[in-house]
């Protein structure tokens, strides 16, 4: 399998507007959640009406057409977004003035902007694409599957595909999740958070897109050679097990893989198993993560994909992405591995490619 | 040749059946499930009438007799009894060493009980109870489900409004051609809530009345619930365990109208184009079609709309056609796989279900559907439309052997 | 009438989300739905809110809806003839 990541765009907790820029100038907010740097969507948008938007959309939009441009490339065979909780904010506002007029006249644009593939309409719209245009949203496998249905239409006819993966806090998200005790129970530095072991991590979100095509763009990210996802297995073995066969698929042993890119997030309850696999099949590996930058969502996985992309093609690991000190001479092979709730698993292996 | 995806099981629940043999009854002797809601607690019981299933939670939650089954969702228990229903028609052993995923699809997810929790939530931040909260997100369903089927291979949820499951079947024929799966259980769930009844009657979409599909004097759409599952097969799974399929799915295409977020295009170009691409893969002709299962909201728009799109493709010949909305109601993501169901009913069964409250063709177009049950009639091929929101235009073909 | 119109004018750009528009951008005569400002059917729907909401105006069909929409005076005029 060949898929090449030719641009990315990304709406993020950090200063991530600037492809060029790679984690030059980062943000260590301390919190409970991480909110995304708000764009100046005006500057990218063009002749699109954002009045109607909500903040995931307007930030959807923005990291889309950031990818497009980065990519040169706007006329596309598909578009496909992943959301693991859809348009909270217009979701929310349109469930109280429902409540609040006692089910009397309500205004119908949240309702319409709460479906969950408002995203991948808007932006066929913006772009006039009139091709291929699905929604997934299946909780921490969502982007993933956008993922693998973008990489199955480059293997049939699909030239260019377009996928995101995108989530949104609100506060009442915030509210009713610290609740269930899903974050850190105080405030602590984002890049502090492994070392803040215990239950719980830090509630991020994002916006996340990446172009991918049958062949290699003048500017390339990286060769995305093989996806897999599992749910709920029944123990790490098995998670072990769907790696190697990613690898031995590939022709590949863990030894030859330069970087494995991990969603370890703080959190003790799900934390468990990369900490197995660090110290069995990984105990050789240069280890990265990620979510101290971008918090913990259900489309997290496509920063981790973003944080790859930017290493393969800067050739580059900023120190603030190691989980331990490490050197190298070049990375080729990584391994990107997502665990969210121990429920919904991700493997990716991403090739470097030379432009 | 892209390998042949065979149906081998189906499923099915709505307001006119709570399994398959019942809603084909219902469809043999007219008898619509269009009536005042009786379940759903909301004030506008007694003025908008809905295709409802005529079962309580509790009632659903007792047929499935499920440990947990008293704190799913309705979307889960309507897909639970579904999706049960298609893997024993198939009859499948999921644990058989094949490889089997499920692709479900929803719209409103667990927002039934979302509502509850809101209640009071929006008085009381601290109260509501978080197991009200905890089946929202639209993959809550699809994982019950698959946990119910005991189906761990590839597990994912399309949210694509009114076109979902037949994307969802879209999806699953797709991942057994790509040699992901060997067969899959793909469809959606959608239960009737204040959020849906509320949003569409804010578009002032819904008609207050039973709803006219194709009708030039239509006033809009019947809310309805349901849900459907279909089993999709490779042929090397069906060798294995030596079973009989149905029929097949020969063609399916999904386009995008990017026109505006809700209507379609006066042109119905997303739609023409998802019938052209389906019709081009199952490489039959529109002469080859025998009847068009028309995604046929009757709303004002989507009818002219979808209208427009088959006179245009039809050009030298309509079929019959009929919407079948007006015995289920518009049961959102599940009305691509619960049409889909009628469609295989029709090509085993030999039948055209009718197009209820039909008087006079839409202005322009001079399209008259199929409006008595029409029996004992050979169909070799249906088209089947099924249209969402954000310009999301999807359609199958579905084959006999 | 200057004074209701003044506050349509209001009332409309927060309704419509109007963010790029004050009341001084708006003149009460010229058509609504065929300016720059790109309104649309979800906005004559947003309006018929408003009307029922703020003044207790009810228009039944959104049909009837286009004609009295023209302007933001034609607005004020049939809130007046209602209320």
């Amino acid at each position: 399998m060949n898929v090449f990541i030719n641009g990315i765009g990304n709406v993020s907790p950090q200063n991530t507007l600037d492809n060029e820029d790679f984690l030059s100038d980062l943000i260590n907010h301390s919190g409970e959640s991480l909110y995304s740097v708000k764009p100046d969507y005006k500057s990218l948008i063009k002749g699109v009406n954002l009045r109607r938007m909500s903040r995931l959309l307007k930030n959807g939009t923005y990291s889309a057409q950031q990818c497009i441009e980065d990519a040169g490339q706007n006329e596309l065979d598909a578009i496909i977004t992943g959301t693991g909780m859809g348009c909270l904010a217009d979701t929310e506002k349109f469930l109280a003035n429902v409540y609040n007029n006692e089910e009397g006249v309500v205004s119908p644009t949240q309702f319409i902007q709460s479906t969950h593939n408002a995203m991948s309409g808007q932006i066929a719209m913006m772009l006039q694409c009139k091709n291929y245009n699905f929604t997934y949203t299946h909780r921490g496998s969502s982007f993933e599957s956008a993922l693998m249905d973008g990489m199955m239409l480059i293997e049939e006819e699909a030239n260019h595909v377009l996928v995101g993966g995108l989530d949104e806090l609100t506060d009442t998200y915030i509210a009713i999740t610290k609740r269930m005790k899903l974050w850190k129970n105080e405030a602590i530095p984002q890049l502090d958070l492994l070392q803040h072991v215990g239950p719980g991590s830090l509630a991020g979100e994002g916006a996340a897109f990446f172009m991918l095509s049958k062949k290699p763009g003048d500017k390339c990210y990286a060769n995305v050679k093989g996806i897999k996802m599992l749910f709920r297995p029944r123990s790490g073995d098995i998670v072990k097990k769907e790696i190697e066969e990613l690898l031995q698929e590939n022709k590949l042993t863990v030894d030859q893989i330069d970087l494995v890119v991990e969603g370890v997030n703080g959190d003790s309850n799900v934390d468990q198993t990369y900490y197995d696999l660090n110290e069995s099949i990984f105990s050789n590996s240069n280890i990265c993560y990620y979510k101290h930058l971008c918090g913990e969502y259900k489309t997290a996985s496509s920063f981790g994909l973003w944080t790859a992309c930017q290493i393969l093609q800067k050739q580059q690991v900023p120190e603030v992405l190691k989980l331990k000190p490490f050197q190298t001479d070049g990375i080729k092979k990584v391994l990107i591995y997502n665990n969210y709730n121990n429920c919904n698993h991700s493997i990716l292996l991403l090739e470097h490619v030379t432009t | 040749m892209p390998e042949k995806i065979y149906i081998s099981g189906i499923g099915a629940i709505s307001s006119i059946g709570v399994n398959v043999p019942e809603l084909l009854a219902s469809i043999r002797s007219s008898r619509h499930g269009i009536q005042h809601i009786v379940h759903l607690d909301t004030s506008h019981r007694g003025n908008l009438p809905v295709g409802e299933v005529k079962l309580s939670n509790e009632q659903l939650a007792e047929r499935i007799q499920t440990e947990k089954a008293s704190n799913f969702s309705r979307t889960t228990l309507l897909g639970i009894v579904a999706a049960r229903e298609a893997v024993a028609h198939a009859g499948i052993d999921i644990q058989d060493g094949l490889k089997t995923g499920i692709i479900s699809s929803t719209s409103v997810g667990g927002i039934d009980k979302t509502e509850n929790f809101f209640k009071k939530f929006f008085a009381d931040p601290t109260s509501g109870r978080l197991r009200n909260i905890t089946s929202h997100d639209c993959g809550d369903s699809t994982e019950n489900i698959a946990v119910d089927l005991g189906v761990y291979h590839y597990i994912s949820t399309i949210s694509t409004a009114c076109s979902s499951s037949a994307n969802a079947i879209m999806t699953g024929a797709r991942l057994i051609r790509h040699k992901i799966l060997d067969r899959v259980i793909v469809g959606g769930t959608d239960a009737l809530t204040k959020y849906t009844l509320n949003g569409f009657n804010a578009l002032k979409i819904l008609d207050t009345g039973h709803c006219k599909p194709f009708d030039q004097n239509r006033n809009g759409l019947n809310l309805g619930e349901g849900a459907a599952y279909l089993v999709l097969e490779s042929e090397k799974s069906l060798k294995q365990r030596n079973a009989e399929p149905i029929c097949y799915l020969s063609g399916y295409g999904n386009a995008n109208d990017a026109y505006h977020q809700t209507a379609s295009s006066p042109e119905g170009n997303g739609a023409y184009s998802a019938m052209e691409i389906a019709l081009k893969q199952s490489t039959f002709l529109p002469g080859d079609i025998d009847y068009v299962n028309v995604h046929g909201t009757a709303t004002y728009v989507n009818d002219l709309s979808e209208g427009t799109a088959m006179s245009k493709l039809f050009s030298e010949g309509m079929p019959r056609f009929s919407s079948t909305k007006s015995f289920t109601g518009h049961t959102l993501a599940a009305a691509g796989s619960i049409e889909a169901v009628i469609s295989v009913l029709s090509i085993k069964n030999n039948f055209i279900a009718p197009n209820l409250n039909f008087q006079s063709s839409i202005e322009g177009l001079n399209m008259v559907p199929v409006q008595e049950l029409q029996e004992n009639i050979e169909i070799r091929n249906i088209l089947s439309n099924s249209f969402g929101f954000g310009g999301n235009c999807s359609a199958l073909v579905i084959s006999a052997l | 009438m200057e004074a209701l119109i003044s506050k349509l004018k209001e009332q409309l750009i927060e309704q419509l989300n109007l963010e790029d528009y004050t009341p001084e951008d708006i003149n009460e005569d010229d058509s609504l739905f065929e300016s720059e400002m790109g309104l649309d059917s979800i906005d004559a729907l947003e309006i018929i809110v408003l009307l029922e909401q703020e003044y207790g105006v009810k228009i039944q069909n959104k049909e009837d809806g286009e004609k009295i929409f023209h302007s933001v005076r034609t607005i004020a005029e049939h809130i007046q003839a209602n209320s």
